[in-house]
């Protein structure tokens, strides 16, 4: 029975001087999560490796479905805890190991000792060896290869025998908080979760920007895009969701500029707030689910007339994505349901039939000028008016 | 903000007399009434006064009363029991194009099973051809079910006349009417009208939600749709929702009591409202006449003129329903965009096809419905919020 986790983590490795950083980051976003699982845990940092031990019992799937949330493991590696014996004993150990592990045990194998506690009379060499040669004793279809075995049993000797073999994937990344903070433009859509999924798995922290356009879109819209953000927060952790109440611009822009250039102006202005609210915030970068040529606004062209407003990075992790692949992530993630919930959205009767997909920046910033009398105004407005929730996967009812 | 509730036909608020007997069988008589002891003994008793009041509004036996979860739920055990109960007589079903989806999707289910069934029209008020229904009973005509009350534009079908009808043409041919919105709004005697079976709901008539009856005369074959420990004759096994069948049962009580009085303010604040609300430019009310000048303030009068008491279709040009459903909200009061059952798909309403509304307006209409905790005030609140909105939001239509 598996009571302990080790923890492996792939590109922190590979960091200097700071690396401490990034594994107490690590370590932090696993005791976080460990809070969603009954029983008590210890998250320990040793021989630069992190360790999950259960204290209590708990439920195996649940701890396993949570790690698997946490950017910045590479493997989960479950682990058995023994007694340390001699020899003999630690080889029955691993016997029983093979068997209730591998109920058909057919293949090529190797052992890797570690032996932390150094007054253990054997050598790691020797404690390998032997070992070796009692599996190759009890089971008829094992073979040792050193080189390349389908499975490797570690086998370590600390106050207490660890073995493990299993070594389940996790999300790869970077641990939270390594990497600054970004706000996304959350739509009630399918991409822009996934967008901030993705950005956030880099180590980077979130806020998000909800635009708000009542009595044109619902407050059942609104929750949809807070039960979004709930979903993301299960990986990205909290993150502070700015509702911007968009009407008054929304309708303005349709007053006074031409018809078809609606959808494009209207991005601009978004881009232009998510970025002073970004810079409010102290976050780095804002992060769109657009994504190259899928709707008139998501050309070449239009992206390059919204990005003009914009002077931080703006990050579109899904800009080569298909729709089919950006719908597989949502899928995985858990964002796909709720994104396809459909919820009235009349927003869309101001949209153009057929909009500019090729816009020119000079005569859109001409055209803009019709709004300069009251625009910076109502921006002000909407900032100033900006309905802060804060959502937290934590907070969910149970 | 005042919050004004017009949105009675989704649901109503519960009356405190009903609450509070109910929290207090929740929490002290909270018996199994199929229990042997005391406990169970004084749990029946609800079920059996609860019984005694709704037969004695519809002047019915008491073993003829079923209690179910919902006006769903009766409408279900109607149409699948009969149907499967008496298909050997036949296979032939009839209904209207303007019934509840309860209806309507479980018609699609017997349709599926094999049963043929004939989809009565309307006229523009909503209402059925009585020559209609008599060329569609044939000799395999097992069940005819209708609706009371139109649940989006308040029409009301002659039901005693079509139940005259039917047992003329064909007296083997049961009679179903889903009286969900109807209960509590008009005076209905199955035994007189003909009635075989009545669907009735408990949230619409300010009782509690998932609560509901089926009047079931003894003379008809029925069979279960689910089973279990045989409670209810083994028609509706499942134990008995006791607090809400009390909750429900006694609002039924209240509503009847003062039924003359709440009725003719329902239809008194209907009629202001259609005369102050056409008004304004664009708006325009279906399945209404005008109410004369010297017409008599009586429920018979203005009932034909103004059909149902509250339910209000309101259709206003060039605006989209949900927009000005939020635009009311904003200002605290409460409308459906067509029918609350609706929301979720974008087809048009049935109903607003069926009754030939003009294509602009189908996704142009609100319903308001009134419900017995309505003033004139609210009225009066809901007609200027409605002035002042429509002019601003037909600045922002859709341009072509």
């Amino acid at each position: 029975m598996f009571t302990s986790f080790l923890i492996k983590y792939a590109e922190i490795g590979v960091k200097g001087k700071n690396r401490y950083v990034f594994e107490d980051a690590l370590a932090k976003q696993i005791r976080t999560v460990l809070k969603r699982c009954e029983g008590e845990f210890r998250v320990p940092k040793t021989d630069g490796r992190i360790l999950v031990y259960a204290d209590t019992e708990f439920d195996y799937d649940e701890v396993v479905e949570a790690l698997g949330t946490v950017f910045g493991i590479s493997e989960i590696c479950p682990m058995e805890e023994h007694e340390v014996g001699d020899i003999k004993e630690i080889g029955k150990k691993v016997i029983s190991y093979v068997r209730e592990q591998y109920p058909n045990p057919n293949f090529t194998f190797k052992i890797n000792t570690r032996r932390a506690k150094k007054t253990y009379p054997l050598s790691s060499m020797e404690i390998s060896a032997e070992l070796g040669s009692y599996l190759l004793d009890e089971f008829e279809g094992l073979k040792v290869d050193v080189h390349d075995p389908e499975v490797a049993i570690n086998v370590e000797i600390r106050d207490k025998l660890y073995i493990y073999s299993i070594k389940i994937p996790g999300l790869g990344g970077m641990p939270l908080g390594t990497n600054g903070k970004a706000t996304l433009l959350l739509s009630g859509g399918i991409d822009s979760p996934v967008a901030g999924y993705m950005v956030s798995k880099r180590g980077v922290r979130l806020d998000a920007v909800y635009f708000h356009a009542p009595p044109y879109t619902s407050e059942r819209a609104k929750q949809k895009v807070v039960d979004l953000a709930k979903e993301i927060s299960k990986y990205t952790g909290p993150i502070n969701l700015h509702v911007i109440n968009f009407t008054e611009i929304q309708l303005y822009i349709y007053e006074q500029c031409p018809h078809d250039e609606l959808t494009i102006i209207m991005r601009r202005y978004m881009m232009k707030i998510a970025e002073m609210i970004a810079k409010e915030n102290d976050s780095l970068a804002l992060i769109t689910g657009e994504s190259l040529g899928q709707v008139a606004s998501q050309t070449i062209q239009s992206l390059g007339v919204t990005n003009e407003v914009c002077t931080l990075p703006v990050f579109r992790p899904l800009i080569g994505f298909d729709k089919q692949e950006i719908v597989n992530i949502s899928e995985k993630i858990g964002t796909y349901e709720t994104s396809i919930l459909p919820f009235e959205d009349c927003c869309t009767i101001f949209v153009a039939k057929h909009p500019v997909t090729k816009p020119n920046l000079n005569v859109i910033k001409k055209h803009e000028t019709a709004l300069s009398e009251k625009i910076d105004e109502m921006m002000e407005r909407a900032i100033k008016e900006d309905e802060v929730i804060f959502v937290s996967f934590e907070n969910r009812q149970k | 903000m005042r919050e004004i509730y017009l949105d009675n036909s989704a649901t109503t608020r519960v009356m405190p007399e009903v609450a509070e007997l109910m929290c207090n069988i929740m929490t002290g008589d909270y018996g199994n009434p199929s229990s042997m002891h005391l406990k169970g003994v004084e749990a029946e008793r609800y079920l059996k006064n609860s019984r005694e009041k709704l037969a004695s509004i519809l002047k019915v036996q008491e073993k003829e009363i079923l209690f179910t979860s919902c006006g769903t739920e009766s409408d279900n055990i109607a149409l699948l029991g009969t149907a499967r109960a008496n298909m050997r007589r036949g296979k032939h079903l009839i209904t209207t194009k303007i019934e509840h989806p309860a209806i309507l999707n479980t018609m699609k289910q017997l349709e599926e099973e094999g049963f043929e069934v004939t989809y009565l029209g309307v006229d523009s008020y909503g209402v059925i051809s009585l020559t209609e229904l008599e060329e569609a009973i044939r000799e395999d005509t097992i069940l005819v079910s209708i609706m009371h009350i139109n649940n989006e534009i308040g029409s009301v079908q002659p039901i005693a006349e079509a139940g005259a009808l039917i047992k003329k043409k064909n007296p083997n041919t049961y009679f179903h009417v889903d009286a969900v919105q109807s209960f509590g709004k008009q005076k209905i005697y199955p035994k007189k009208m003909n009635i075989d079976m009545l669907s009735v709901s408990g949230h619409k008539i300010h009782g509690p939600k998932g609560i509901g009856f089926l009047y079931i005369s003894d003379k008809v074959k029925i069979k279960p749709v689910m089973f279990g420990g045989g409670q209810q004759g083994g028609l509706r096994s499942g134990t008995e929702n006791v607090p809400s069948i009390a909750g429900m049962a006694l609002a039924a009580e209240y509503l009847y009591t003062n039924y003359e009085e709440d009725v003719l303010k329902l239809y008194l604040l209907k009629k202001k409202f259609i005369e102050e609300v056409t008004k304004i430019d664009g708006v325009s009310v279906n399945g209404v006449k005008v109410v004369p000048e010297n017409t008599e303030n009586s429920i018979e009068a203005l009932a034909q003129y103004l059909a149902s008491p509250h339910v209000i279709s309101v259709s206003v040009k060039e605006v989209r329903s949900e927009v000005l459903l939020h635009s009311l909200e904003d200002k605290g009061i409460y409308v459906s965009a067509g029918s609350a059952c609706s929301t979720h798909k974008r087809t048009p309403s049935a109903t607003l096809v069926a009754i030939g509304l003009d294509k602009p307006l189908l996704e142009s209409t609100v319903r308001f419905s009134l419900g017995i905790y309505n003033e004139e005030q609210d009225i009066d609140d809901a007609v200027k919020a409605m002035s002042e909105i429509i002019p601003m939001l037909k600045m922002y239509t859709r341009k072509r």
